[in-house]
């Protein structure tokens, strides 16, 4: 991962001043919500961040000011909309470094955009007997698109295994990229475990193999700086939700000359260029993949979340971040019975775990009554349950906006499970 | 504020500690299984039938600290008892821990300590997985019972 070299020269810079996260937390309105008498603790990011002050008033804003349909009226509002809906495409295609704007295609989210690549690239390229590769950390949205497509096609879906502390097996992963492998679909973080996953030599491996790789990046791009040209990844799909933008809205990036020789996805308005009932000639590029009329006020929404990263500086969130990780590790895994799920080398975000005799469901219930709010159960990557045989884990996930105090909060929460459970 | 000791009460503790009938019966000639998807939470409800009446129950599974202690504390509330009786006596604890109904508590005995249940609503398909899966086992159904 070659973040440095992604991170703007200004922003390393900023690298250097001290961090202020309690400066941070004012500008998240929701975060001074009590909780059960208690101040709200949110380590539930890996599900969905929290709205700092500016996303939200640029959904006010858009609506109150510049709502009108887009890329079809001639009249005023409608070209505000339309030049602020394609402003926000250009912040996207900075954000992740893309070649063109055309190539950044929004959509409602990650899943809608595997399932985009899955079902217009994946369709008429896999077929029966062919082989799609993920690995064993997939999110249920990486794995069911492509389990339908086999189904589908009478191809077979592959996995490449992991190892006991949640890292990828590169070797066993480039022994599974065969001469009927069609597509390789992977996860850039693990939702349930942290993991970064060394994408850009997966991708390497594949390209050298001329396999086209979708990356699914909705945990990654919260929390390292991403740059789709240096990976060289096909396809990479991610969430505004999950990186302080709304919900409902998502991007997929892919290399225009794939995007260009890709059947559309959903038919309707503005993915055309002209209609007869005999004949329907396609958009170009984005518009081919965005039918009927897209979320606006979302798109304003995700282009506000990208300048108040930009604002702290990426560099600047993931320091913050992976020294709060660090910190959560030590202390939380040094509780007894505790034992950590997913343990490898890179990580970012995750912090997984299980406590002896005592059930996720209940420590979370214990947990949401002091005011803090994590994840527990099987995080929709049930095959990750599976492989570490346990039903369920609990889990704490970092954002910018969380602090050294909320991780102690953390782990007298977990002492208060053991004090219920003596 | 809904208390935590109103919920994990110690009779519940003690149950999901040390689950009583947990065994599949010798006799046994009726059985389903349960599944929560949201936890994870997955039960098998064993019976030996006599006819009309439930002669022995066992269960088997794993599930959190409710899940269980219900389930434990449900195979000695239906035992010896018949199809119809057993079906009434989940209607009164549903009623009770959805805090429809308090007032068939004297009834349910020892099951009212899961009146606390009423309070976190997201835990009462944790108390309920396994008297779903006791009516599935009840009337023979071969599919798996999902509380999703």
């Amino acid at each position: 991962m070659s973040a440095a070299a992604a991170v703007p020269i200004r922003e390393r810079a900023a690298v250097q001043q001290p961090f202020d996260v309690e400066g941070i937390r004012k500008d998240f309105p929701i975060l001074h919500t009590k909780v059960h008498g208690h101040p709200l603790v949110y380590l539930d990011n890996a599900a969905t961040s929290q709205k700092p002050r500016t996303v939200i008033d640029a959904i006010v804003r858009y609506y109150e000011g510049e709502n009108a349909n887009i890329h079809r009226g001639v009249h005023y509002l409608s070209q505000i909309a339309t030049e602020e809906f394609e402003k926000a495409r250009e912040t996207v295609r900075a954000f992740v470094n893309a070649a063109q704007a055309s190539e950044i295609i929004f959509t409602r989210g990650t899943t809608e955009a595997i399932n985009l690549v899955a079902q217009t690239y994946g369709r008429a390229h896999v077929g029966a007997g062919d082989e799609v590769l993920i690995t064993a950390m997939e999110h249920h949205s990486n794995i069911v698109p492509w389990r339908m497509l086999c189904e589908e096609k009478g191809a077979k879906l592959r996995v490449a295994p992991i190892n006991d502390a949640g890292e990828l097996l590169l070797e066993e992963y480039e022994k599974l990229l065969g001469p009927r492998t069609k597509v390789v679909a992977v996860a850039h973080v693990s939702n349930a475990l942290g993991t970064i996953n060394p994408l850009k030599r997966m991708v390497a491996m594949a390209h050298k193999r001329g396999i086209p790789v979708v990356v699914d990046g909705a945990q990654a791009v919260p929390h390292l700086a991403v740059d789709v040209q240096d990976l060289d990844a096909d396809f990479y799909a991610f969430s505004g939700h999950k990186m302080y933008g709304p919900t409902g809205i998502g991007v997929l990036y892919g290399k225009h000359a794939l995007l260009d020789a890709m059947p559309p996805y959903q038919g309707g308005g503005d993915m055309i260029s002209s209609v007869t009932f005999e004949k329907t000639t396609y958009n170009k590029l984005p518009h081919k993949f965005e039918a009927g009329t897209p979320d606006m006020a979302g798109v304003a929404g995700l282009k506000a979340a990208i300048e108040y990263m930009n604002g702290i500086g990426i560099a600047k969130i993931a320091a913050h971040e992976h020294e709060l990780l660090e910190y959560a590790t030590e202390v939380v895994g040094a509780l007894p019975g505790v034992r950590l799920i997913g343990t490898a080398r890179e990580k970012a975000g995750v912090l997984s775990f299980v406590l002896d005799e005592v059930h996720p469901h209940d420590i979370g219930t214990i947990l949401d009554q002091q005011g803090i709010a994590v994840r527990t159960g099987h995080h929709c990557a049930q095959p990750v349950m599976e492989r570490f045989r346990i039903p369920a884990t609990v889990r704490a996930s970092f954002a910018v906006y969380n602090t050294r105090g909320e991780v102690d909060a953390l782990v007298r929460g977990l002492r208060k499970v053991r004090e219920v459970f003596a | 504020m809904p208390e935590l000791r109103d919920l994990y009460q110690e009779v519940i503790l003690e149950h999901s500690k040390a689950p009583r009938n947990y065994k599949e019966p010798a006799g046994t000639n009726h059985k389903a299984e349960g599944y929560n998807p949201l936890c994870g939470d997955r039960f098998t409800v064993y019976l030996e039938m006599d006819g009309d009446a439930i002669r022995d129950i066992g269960f088997q599974g794993a599930g959190c600290a409710i899940s269980k202690a219900s389930a434990s504390m449900m195979t000695q509330s239906v035992k010896g008892k018949t199809k119809a009786e057993a079906h009434r006596i989940f209607e009164q604890f549903h009623e009770l821990v959805t805090g429809h109904s308090h007032e068939h508590e004297a009834e349910l005995g020892k099951l009212a300590v899961f009146s606390g249940v009423s309070e976190f609503p997201m835990r009462v398909k944790c108390a309920t997985l396994a008297w779903h899966t006791l009516e599935a086992a009840l009337e023979g159904q071969q599919e798996k019972v999902s509380t999703e």
